[in-house]
């Protein structure tokens, strides 16, 4: 702890209030970039190692570097206004489940809170589960770490046809339409879910 | 003179009146129900607190925190009827840290030992386990009212505990938790024999239940009065629900969408016309307006409708509304816009609570301050207003304090922080400060837009009932707190965000802090140091602080200057709790 501890919540908001990718006139429909910059939705198979040039030049991917992710949608206040989050759950679609292998408890987010994955990761490791910490790997996998056991455990997500997959695999976007909740699986348990397209 | 004489030597004769036995006192006492006055009473001697102890029968704990289990327990050996509160009210909107605690486990297993004879039990923002419903439904054999708000940590397999176990059980609701689904039979855990539920709320369950289980079900119990269904009953099985329990007083709908079909809509129609007792109306989950005109035979007779998590909009809904005419509270989503909330105004003249929630909470909002004018004009015996809106004026405030100098509860929120008067500029000070000068009785109150330290010398000064207060981006020096905690009399809560309040007013009034059940600050201007000395001058305030989870290091290798995001204080007979997770310390 030190003394740049945030002072205002606010201050976030003021950061990144206005996001230029959302007020700038295009000519894409509204919602359309996601559409764009992912054609083929078979593409949630490849692999984030892949050589696939595509995927590296995607800048919502994962591979391309945090500093480089667009700011989020809007950036909000946390718990402002103040509406109790089991009323927005309820409304928003975009809240997700989060559970973690062998926590008693689930926790839920909102995807849409976030600009990209390395947020959502963030995020998950403050709110919710303070023990762990991100692991990076020279692959770009992500891991959470439980700094207590060291237990290492792998984010992945269902999609939308009920599969299992790595969170990281499809550019973010995209993530945010299909993701139905997120797990976090013990890596000795997830060895099953490998990229399919590098196998 | 004489027969005074005479009565004098009577009494020297008898014992003394404050001897009488303690069977006659704990008799005398079953006639005062209420909390405070039974407070009060034991205070007088020690033959009444004795009295008191044995006799009472209803245990309200506002904070799991402020006692221990067991200490409560044997003070109040006879308790029938235990509710017990946990985490801050700022954990509704997510600024308390998931894993804070307010674990109910303790609280049952004392329960368990001591209680043997325990009929009821709510709790509200508590984490509860399936072992703790397990535990609930094995310790109490005539266990009959399980309230569960706002909790979670908890499944269906838990419910299906008390389903199995609790064989007397009259109530099971379950209002605004988080359950992880893991089956939908839970309710056929319910024994064939049960028939004695009067109230079985699952509203806030996601997941499906088994509807031919839950047919047989309210058809056996034939003296359930309240029924409120999750968003995964459709709308077809609703109309033969109803026929199965003509007799419901309260029922939250299901799914009230589907496509339209004459049959189904007459299936409907008839089924609420068949619920002659009708009073109390919920659900109504994505409401379509097709399907609205079947609840009109119920309108006359309702006197709560909460339509808050219906999405529907239009002339539809705002006809249904004007329909109930002896509505005394009304929940809706700011879809019904200004013009709606002016024929409510005129339709609705009954009505005492009104609450309308942003239908998108981070978009502008729907209402202006219009459509509360309306409302404050025309219903005289409104006293309670729960309202979001985009804009405010104080001259709209005003107006509103002069026609309803009756409200007990004002919580206004204008979406956007810091926003002023939009035509003045000005900042909301006079018009809030109107409310609080006119509402003499007013006891809880939030407040937004854009304030300054003049609105809390206000409150401070004319505010004397008020029991809560919340405050959000206000104020603009350490004066405003001082008002807040050298006024307000009979404040006991008080949660602040935003404001740059520091060290100095809460260290100027802590013996006030003793006095109130808690006290929030989150996003302040406090310091690591300001704490320490609050603890160490108040030693029956718990002082918590909550910083950012990755930066948590021991407390004492910190210097006074370091800033706390977090401070949450409370009154506790219990000392300072051994359950804090990594990211709460108690200085």
């Amino acid at each position: 702890m030190s003394v740049e501890t945030e002072r205002s919540s606010t201050e976030s908001s003021a950061a990144s209030g206005l996001d230029f990718e959302d007020t700038a006139l295009t000519l894409r429909l509204p919602g359309s970039l996601a559409a764009a910059a992912a054609p083929d939705p078979d593409r949630k198979r490849s692999s984030p190692s892949s050589s696939d040039a595509a995927d590296a030049a995607d800048n919502s991917s994962p591979l391309a570097a945090a500093a480089d992710a667009p700011p989020a949608p809007k950036a909000r206040v946390v718990g402002w206004p103040p509406v109790r989050s089991f009323r927005k759950n309820a409304l928003a679609a975009k809240f997700v489940k989060v559970a973690v292998d062998g926590a008693p408890y689930l926790r839920k987010v909102d995807l849409e809170a976030y600009s990209g994955y390395d947020q959502l990761l963030r995020a998950l490791q403050d709110k919710f589960f303070s023990h762990f910490t991100i692991r990076k790997f020279a692959d770009d996998e992500r891991k959470l770490v439980d700094a207590v056991n060291g237990t290492e455990y792998v984010p992945t997500y269902e999609d939308k046809d009920g599969d299992w997959m790595l969170v990281g695999d499809v550019p973010w976007k995209m993530f945010v339409e299909t993701c139905q909740r997120l797990r976090l699986m013990k890596s000795s348990e997830a060895v099953n879910l490998a990229p399919r397209a590098a196998q | 003179m004489g027969r005074g004489g005479s009565r004098a030597a009577c009494a020297a004769a008898a014992p003394p009146w404050h001897s009488l036995p303690d069977e006659v006192w704990e008799h005398a006492f079953s006639f005062l129900p209420a909390a405070a006055d039974r407070g009060a009473a034991a205070g007088a001697c020690s033959s009444w607190l004795r009295a008191e102890r044995r006799s009472r029968r209803r245990l309200a704990v506002a904070n799991c925190y402020a006692a221990a289990p067991r200490d409560a327990v044997e003070r109040f050996p006879s308790v029938r009827a235990a509710e017990v509160k946990g985490k801050p009210h700022f954990a509704d909107f997510g600024l308390v840290p998931p894993a804070w605690g307010a674990a109910a486990a303790p609280w049952i297993a004392a329960a368990a030992d001591g209680w043997p004879l325990l009929e009821e039990l709510s709790f509200k923002r508590m984490v509860v386990t399936d072992e703790c419903l397990e535990m609930i439904a094995a310790s109490f054999r005539n266990f009959q009212v399980l309230r569960l708000v706002s909790c979670d940590g908890f499944s269906t397999a838990g419910l299906a505990a008390i389903a199995a176990g609790c064989r007397h059980l009259r109530e099971l609701d379950l209002q605004e938790n988080e359950i992880e689904d893991c089956s939908i039979h839970w309710l056929s855990l319910f024994p064939e024999s049960f028939t004695s539920l009067v109230t079985l709320n699952f509203s806030c369950l996601e997941g499906e239940v088994n509807i031919t289980v839950l047919e047989r079900l309210v058809t056996r119990c034939h003296n359930l009065k309240t029924l409120k269904l999750n968003n995964a009953i459709p709308l077809d099985k609703l109309a033969s629900l109803l026929h199965k329990a003509p007799q419901l007083v309260e029922l939250g709908t299901g799914k009230f969408s589907a496509d339209y079909h004459s049959d189904l809509f007459a299936k409907l129609e008839a089924a609420f016309g068949g619920c002659k007792s009708l009073r109390r109306l919920s659900g109504a989950w994505d409401a379509v307006p097709d399907y609205l005109p079947a609840f009109y035979c119920v309108c006359e007779g309702l006197t709560s409708l909460n339509l808050s998590y219906a999405t529907v909009r239009g002339p539809e809904l705002i006809k249904f509304i004007s329909r109930c005419r002896n509505l005394q509270q009304l929940w809706v989503m700011d879809l019904i816009e200004d013009h709606g909330l002016a024929v409510v105004a005129s339709s609705c003249n009954k009505l005492q609570e009104l609450r309308v929630f942003p239908s998108d909470p981070f978009g502008a909002g729907f209402l202006t301050e219009r459509g509360l004018v309306d409302v404050s004009a025309s219903c005289p015996m409104l006293e309670s207003v729960l309202y979001f809106c985009r804009r405010m004026t104080n001259e709209a405030l005003i107006t509103i304090a002069k026609n309803r100098p009756n409200f007990t509860c004002f919580r206004l929120c204008i979406l956007e922080p810091h926003t002023p008067d939009y035509i003045t500029r000005e900042p909301l000070d006079a018009g809030f400060s109107a409310i609080v000068e006119s509402c003499r009785g007013l006891r809880r109150l939030s407040i937004s837009g854009l304030l300054t330290d003049l609105v809390f010398k206000s409150i401070g000064a004319h505010a004397d009932r008020l029991e809560m207060l919340s405050i959000a981006f206000a104020g603009n020096s350490d004066l405003g707190l001082h008002y807040i905690l050298s006024g307000c009399k009979s404040l006991k809560k008080l949660e602040i965000r935003d404001c740059p309040f520091g060290d100095k007013p809460l260290l100027a009034n802590a013996a006030k802090l003793e006095t109130m059940r808690s006290l929030w600050m989150s996003s302040c201007l406090l310091t690591l140091g300001a704490c320490r000395q609050l603890a160490r001058k108040m030693p029956r305030l718990s002082v918590e602080i909550m910083n950012d989870p990755g930066r948590s290091c021991p407390l004492d290798s910190l210097p006074d200057e370091t800033p706390v995001e977090k401070l949450y204080v409370y009154r506790t007979i219990a000392g300072p709790r051994s359950d804090t997770p990594a990211c709460v310390q108690i200085v």
